[in-house]
This record gives structure tokens, C-alpha cells and sequence, in this order.
């Protein structure tokens, strides 16, 4: 294994543990339209992810540093290929970062409203272009000799893309769901696993569509067992919060099926990082996209010392805030 | 063409704003800190109250930095792809570490700041808000050592079979000295930007007399930041001139509007009449003072734009290779004058403030309110000056800013994105103006019923609650 694939390895590290964080944060921004009745239960909503959100997102920052740092190439064309895409993401995190911490910040009924639009279009747009933009990348795009994008923007919209878009936002939303299932107490606890319930049929009919799709045209042994792996997990999950009372294994199965699903999404791009759809020859692959091996050596120390040190302070923030909310836990505002 | 045009506008615009967020985000996280643990230290009440009052801003405007530096990562790869790819190798490893070293702790520990006030023992949740202000340092240094890889490629090698630049020395990188000037110069100035906020801040209350036992330390703090980071930022300045004149002359001699070499060189104060080195103008100028300022010597030899100019053109092939000189020229000046007017309101702050006293006079105090908008001014001219002064290169001597844009990318798509993010941006400065006006005028809040006091035992993972300290 040399650098390049390690560091293959260590950029879809990054992005599934973005799926599995931020995807909880996205789906409980969208319940907070979807699930919240009242500015007291968005509240308990919102509080449960309140203190991690952020740290949540840097996931996403560390897999786009990593990428331009790792593979140069990759991350050149990614971000021009996928430009509109990603304003739209882009626009949408603005506004759904500013509206967490400015949402009680005056106390009007008509602000509020409008900041809790910002959270859940902010957190609906991004759940579902991130399923475009990887369902794309594993699809492969128009990509010329010198490895830019030539397609445009409607290029990116495939069914096989949208349907990569609607499973990434159904697992969001149920991941969400059962977050919020652990997270929370009372009544607010209670819909949100019925809702889990009602999203988990959709969600686990998306799903596997979407990983059927990627196996039938880009799979391989190794992505069949992922991706079985990932529906089992979903699966469980399911049929766990059914009957009840295991919470955190819900919560836990529900993100490996999110992990999984990333990890078979990976595995089927290996060794390329972005097919070209115009000649294989044109295709950006680990080797042809990755910056030096000094540069690589020098990241891979990095990664090694302070990946272990963020994941324990991480960690430990949710040992912290592990209490569930309930409406009594809100302070007035 | 017009796709260069707006991927430049939008950096610039996007840029600066982001900016003006992230020294109040750096100078003031210190100085919570340093209140919080004044708090911890004393005891004394008034501490807790300044730490909540101005940890509240702080919050208001951390915001805007965290989701405005998004846009920052994203927009290398989307506006500027060919750049990415011929830098990616040097220019990627400093911002990736930036997020894993920096981005992870200041929003992990952001987070425990805000919602631990009763989760974590005093100590832990006071080494939160200092770990918080850690992490913005470290991201301005690697951010600055990206940047100062753009004004002084080292460490590197031009692989002409990849056709990019490619590591060979990463220390180098993280030792360049334009970085070590640059660093110490952003910081202080970032102290100087908080300091110049806090007080006026302050003085808006005091000038109503409210709440003098929060707001006249606050005051002090202010006062004594903005003249310590100003003396910061004096003899970094000097050091970073020099250091420039060293790896890109053209700058200096821009920022001048110097077109023929002289020894020694005059420092124009301003300048009435055309900048282009054609007519006279007017000018009143001290003798010497440029040389001093680039060479350390008052009668240094500073070269002039002609002769750089030709010099590059015999280095580099043909082509015109000085930057537009008015923006260097007032740039320069105004990033000068904006910070050094500040300090210089700071020490007559110190003065009129010494020994407690408090000023009766009002417009003594409406100067100090108003004094807040010369940080901004002076850093985003800054950034003006040593961005736009480096041109026409994107990285100095080694790849040209026309060279850098996207090749595929639509130039409607770019006006596109560049229209969304004008409009957002401007949106969001009127609401975060309203909020932060809204906040920094109400009173420091009281000790909430019940007391603050950490309570780390807890009482278990119990559902039934009391409300938490802070909610969103």
C-alpha cells in the first residue's frame, strides 16, 4: 500500500465520519420543521446538537483541506466540476451556521421564523446535493485531457445522481430521527421514533435502489459485502427502534449504515477518484491526482499524532453533553 | 477575461469581509480569556458579568467568521483550479493542518465554552475559552504561511514534467520569513481590533455611566491591548517592510509610487495629482524615511517601479509587471494612518482615564465609539495593499493571477456566484451590525438565580432537569 492509497483511505475516513456526524445535524435540522410543533420543541431540537454542530462541520473542512493537500488534482476539479452544486451548499451552511447562534438572538416571532427557514432549507439542500455530488463522482463526469470538467451543470443531474441525492437526504432525516430518539425525552422523543418509522421504509427502499444501481454498474465483490453490510445495519436499525427501548444501538446501526454506504461508495471509485466519462484514459486515479510523497509523508505524521487527540476531545464533548433534552431543559428565552 | 475579472472581485470582496470577522474573533477571544480568568482568580462578580457581556459578542461575530472561512476553502478549487493544481502540492498541506490542528479545537472547545457553564468544573471550562483562543492563532499561522508562500515561494521545486510546484522543504515553508513578519504583524493587529472594539464598547456605556464596575476595566483592557498591540505591529511592520523589500521590491516600490531608484528615498505622506509617474505632483515627503523603511538605513537605495519593471521583463519575458499603482500607493497609507490614528486615541484614552477618572466631556467619548471602524479600515487596506500590490503574479515570480482561474468554468457562472455572494454577504454585515449594536448596548447580565457555580458531579444522565445554563 503506498501513500497515495493511504491517503485514499484516510479522505473517505474523513467524509464518513462527516456522514455519520453532520448527517445526524442535517436530519434534526430538517425535523425541526418536519417533527417541531412549537418554538419551545425546535428548541429541544436544535439543543441537541448545539454544542457539536460545529465541530460536526470541520469534518467537512478537514475532508476539503485534505483533498486539495492529498490529491491536488482531485480537489482542482472537484470543487470547478461541481461549482454550482456546491454555491448552493455553500450558501446554504452560511446560512444555517449564522442562523443556529442568531435564532435567539431578539426575540421576535418573525425573526425566528426566518432563521429556522435558513436551518431547514440549509440542512435539506446540503443532505441532498451531497448524494448528488458523490453518486456523480463515482458515476464519472465529462472530464477532458487535462482533467477539467466540460459537462455543465445539468450533466450533474442523472437519475442515478438523484437517487443517490434522495437516499443521502432520507438517511440523513432518519439518522436524525434517531438521534433525536436518543437525545431527547417526552413527547418530542416519542414522534420522533414514530417518524424514524415512517421515514425508515422510504429510506431503506432508497437505499438499497441506490446500492443495487452502484453494484450492478460499478461494484465489485468487496463493494457487495459493504453494501450488504450497510442495508443490514440499516435494517437493524429499523427493526430496533420498532420495538423499542435501545436507543443508542439504534442510533449506532443507523450511522454504520450511513459509514457503509460511504465506505461501498469509495470502494467503488478505488483506484480512480474521478472516472472521466469521456475516456478512461482522462479518468483522475490515486496515482495521477496525488500530490508527492513528501508532501503525503508530512500529512500522513500529521494525521497520525493529532486525528487520535481530535477524535478523544470529540469524543469526550458528547460524553459531556450526554443528557437528554426535554421541554423543561429550555430556558426562556 | 471577464471570468478572471469576477473570480478576482469575488476573492477580494469575500476575502475582506471574512476579515473583518476574524480579528475580533482572534483579539477578542484573548481578551475573554483573560477576563474569565480574572473571574476565576479574584471572584469578583464584575468579571463574571464583563466575561458573559463580551463573550456574547464574541459569539455574535464568531459566527460570521466560522461561516464565511466555508466559503474561503471552497472557492481555491472552484474560481481557481489551475492555481490549485499548480500549487495544491505546498499550498494544500498548510490548509489541511489548519483544520485538523486549528478548526477541530476552536469549534470543539466553542462549543464546550457556550453550553458548559454548568456542565464543567470552573478550571476545564476556563481552559476552554483559552484553547478556543489558541486555535485562532494557530489557523491565522497557517493560513499566513499558505499566503506567505504566494508572496515568497520557498521550499519548493518546479517539476516541469508535472508542470507544478512541488514540496521540498516543508520547515521552510513554516519558516518563511515573510510568515514571521506577517504572523506577529496580523496577531497584534488583531489585538489592536479588539482592543480599539472593547473600547469603544466600553466608552458607550460609561459615557451614559452605566455599569462602571464591568465597564471600567473593560475600558482599561482596551486601552492597554490596543496600545501593546500597536507597539506589536510597529516593529513587525518594520521588520515585514523590510523583509519585503527583500523578496518582492516591486511592492515597496509601489506602495510609494517610486518609479526611479533613489538614494536615499523620500516617504510621501500623500500625494494631491496623478499617480502614474508622468507629471509632477504634490507632495509633502520626509527625506529618507522610505529608505529607512526598506533598508534599515536612511540613505538605502530603494529601487523604482521602471527599473524593476525592466529587470522582471528581462527575467521573466515580456510583459508589464507593476501592479496598479494608486491602490498600493493609498493602501499603504491608509492601513498606516487608520492604525496609528487608533493608537494614538488610545493613548489619549490612557490619559484621560488615568487614575479612574472618567471624562464628563461627551464628544471625548463619542470619539472613542467611533474610533472602532479604523481597525477594520486599516486591515482590509492592508489585505488590499498586499494582495493587490503583489500583482500581476498570484505567486510571486512563479505563476501569473491570469494564470490561476478555472479554464472551464463559465464566466457567467462566476458572475453568478459572485452576484450570490455580494448580495448574502451584504445581507448578513446589516443583520450582524443590527445584532451586534443590539447586544453591545445592553447591560451585562446579573448572576441568574440559582448561582453559575460549575457543578461537574452532575446529577447523572437523570431526564428530569433543570433548564440548561444556555440554549440556543
Amino acid at each position: 500500500m503506498e501513500l497515495h492509497d493511504l491517503w485514499f483511505v484516510a479522505i473517505a475516513t474523513l467524509w464518513v465520519g462527516f456522514f455519520f456526524l453532520e448527517g445526524f445535524d442535517y436530519g434534526v435540522g430538517i425535523l425541526t420543521r418536519a417533527l417541531a410543533r412549537d418554538d419551545r420543541e425546535r428548541r429541544v431540537l436544535i439543543n441537541t446538537i448545539g454544542p457539536v454542530w460545529d465541530g460536526n462541520e470541520v469534518w467537512l473542512l478537514t475532508a476539503g483541506g485534505a483533498t486539495f493537500a492529498a490529491f491536488p488534482e482531485w480537489y482542482a476539479t472537484l470543487f470547478s466540476g461541481f461549482y454550482l452544486p456546491l454555491l448552493l451548499i455553500l450558501v446554504a451552511l452560511i446560512l444555517r451556521g449564522v442562523a443556529f447562534e442568531y435564532r435567539g438572538k431578539r426575540d421576535s416571532e418573525r425573526w425566528r421564523g426566518g432563521w429556522d427557514l435558513c436551518i431547514f432549507f440549509g440542512s435539506l439542500v446540503p443532505a441532498f446535493l451531497w448524494g448528488v455530488a458523490f453518486a456523480n463522482i463515482v458515476r464519472g463526469v465529462k472530464l477532458d485531457e487535462r482533467h477539467e470538467y466540460v459537462g455543465t451543470f445539468w450533466d450533474l443531474l442523472t437519475i442515478y445522481s438523484l437517487i443517490g441525492g434522495v437516499t443521502t437526504l432520507l438517511l440523513f432525516l432518519y439518522h436524525g430521527a434517531v438521534f433525536t430518539a436518543l437525545k431527547t425525552a417526552g413527547d418530542v422523543r416519542e414522534r420522533a421514533i414514530r417518524l424514524a418509522g415512517q421515514v425508515g421504509v422510504a429510506t431503506i427502499v432508497a437505499a438499497a435502489v441506490f446500492l443495487i444501481w452502484t453494484q450492478t454498474q460499478h461494484g465489485s465483490a468487496a463493494t457487495a459485502v459493504t453494501g450488504i453490510v450497510a442495508a443490514a445495519a440499516l435494517v437493524a436499525s429499523y427493526l430496533l427502534n420498532r420495538t423499542g427501548g435501545r436507543d443508542g444501538w439504534t442510533f449506532g446501526l443507523s450511522g454504520g449504515a450511513l459509514a457503509f454506504a460511504a465506505i461501498t461508495l469509495f470502494v467503488a471509485l478505488y483506484p480512480d477518484v474521478m472516472p472521466s466519462t469521456v475516456s478512461a484514459a482522462n479518468s483522475l486515479t490515486v496515482e495521477n491526482a496525488a500530490a508527492t510523497p513528501k508532501t503525503l509523508g508530512i500529512m500522513t505524521w500529521v494525521a497520525v499524532i493529532f486525528l487520535p487527540v481530535v477524535l478523544i476531545y470529540q469524543g469526550w464533548t458528547y460524553w459531556v453533553f450526554r443528557k437528554r433534552i426535554g421541554l423543561q431543559s429550555i430556558p426562556a428565552h | 477575461m471577464d471570468e478572471l475579472l469576477f473570480a478576482r472581485l469575488q476573492f477580494g470582496i469575500t476575502t475582506v469581509y471574512h476579515f473583518l470577522f476574524v480579528p475580533v474573533t482572534i483579539g477578542l477571544s484573548l481578551a475573554v480569556a483573560i477576563l474569565q480568568t480574572a473571574w476565576a482568580r479574584t471572584g469578583r462578580e464584575h468579571y463574571r458579568r464583563a466575561t458573559k457581556f463580551w463573550g456574547k459578542l464574541f459569539l455574535i461575530n464568531f459566527a460570521m467568521g466560522l461561516v464565511t472561512g466555508i466559503v474561503q476553502e471552497f472557492q481555491f478549487g472552484m474560481n481557481w483550479s489551475s492555481y490549485s493544481r499548480f500549487v495544491g502540492d505546498i499550498f494544500g498541506a498548510p490548509l489541511a493542518i489548519e483544520a485538523l490542528l486549528a478548526f477541530f479545537l476552536e469549534s470543539t472547545f466553542l462549543g464546550l465554552w457556550i453550553f458548559g457553564w454548568d456542565r464543567l468544573s470552573r478550571g476545564v471550562h476556563l481552559l476552554c475559552i483559552w484553547l478556543v483562543a489558541i486555535g485562532t492563532v494557530l489557523s491565522a499561522y497557517f493560513i499566513l504561511a499558505a499566503n506567505s508562500f504566494m508572496q515568497n515561494p520557498v521550499g519548493y521545486r518546479y517539476n516541469p514534467e508535472a508542470g507544478r510546484a512541488e514540496l521540498t522543504d516543508f520547515g521552510a515553508v513554516l519558516t518563511n520569513k515573510v510568515l514571521l513578519a506577517t504572523f506577529p504583524h496580523t496577531i497584534f493587529g488583531c489585538w489592536v481590533t479588539a482592543g480599539v472594539f472593547l473600547t469603544a464598547v466600553a466608552a458607550w456605556h460609561l459615557k451614559r455611566g452605566r455599569n462602571l464596575d464591568v465597564f471600567r476595566p473593560s475600558l482599561r483592557l482596551g486601552l492597554v491591548a490596543t496600545l501593546v498591540g500597536f507597539g506589536g505591529v510597529l516593529v513587525s511592520g518594520d521588520l515585514l517592510g523590510k523583509v519585503m523589500t527583500e523578496t518582492q521590491p516591486m511592492k515597496m516600490a509601489a506602495a510609494e509610487a517610486l518609479y526611479e531608484t533613489q538614494q536615499p528615498a523620500s516617504f510621501s505622506l500623500f500625494t494631491i495629482g496623478t499617480l502614474d509617474g508622468t507629471r509632477p505632483v504634490t507632495q509633502i515627503e520626509i527625506p529618507g524615511l522610505l529608505s529607512f523603511l526598506a533598508t534599515g538605513s536612511f540613505d538605502g537605495e530603494v529601487q523604482g517601479i521602471n527599473d524593476l519593471n525592466a529587470e522582471y521583463q528581462q527575467k521573466y519575458g515580456p510583459g508589464d509587471y507593476r501592479p496598479y499603482i494608486p491602490i498600493a500607493y493609498w493602501g499603504f497609507r491608509i492601513m498606516i494612518g487608520a492604525g496609528s490614528l487608533a493608537a494614538l486615541v488610545a493613548l489619549a484614552g490612557l490619559w484621560l482615564t488615568r487614575g479612574g477618572r472618567l471624562p464628563k466631556n461627551r464628544w471625548v467619548w463619542g470619539i472613542a465609539i467611533w474610533s472602532v471602524v479604523l481597525p477594520f479600515v486599516a486591515h482590509s487596506f492592508g489585505w488590499i495593499f498586499t494582495e493587490m500590490a503583489r500583482q500581476p503574479w498570484v505567486v510571486f515570480g512563479l505563476m501569473e493571477t491570469r494564470a490561476g482561474v478555472s479554464p472551464t468554468v463559465p464566466a457567467g457562472t462566476v458572475l453568478t456566484s459572485l452576484i450570490v455572494f455580494t448580495a448574502l454577504y451584504g445581507a448578513l454585515a446589516v443583520v450582524e451590525l443590527g445584532l451586534m449594536l443590539r447586544w453591545a448596548r445592553k447591560d451585562p447580565p446579573e448572576e441568574p438565580a440559582g448561582g453559575s457555580s460549575g457543578d461537574p458531579s452532575g446529577s447523572g444522565d437523570s431526564d428530569e432537569d433543570k433548564p440548561l445554563a444556555f440554549a440556543y
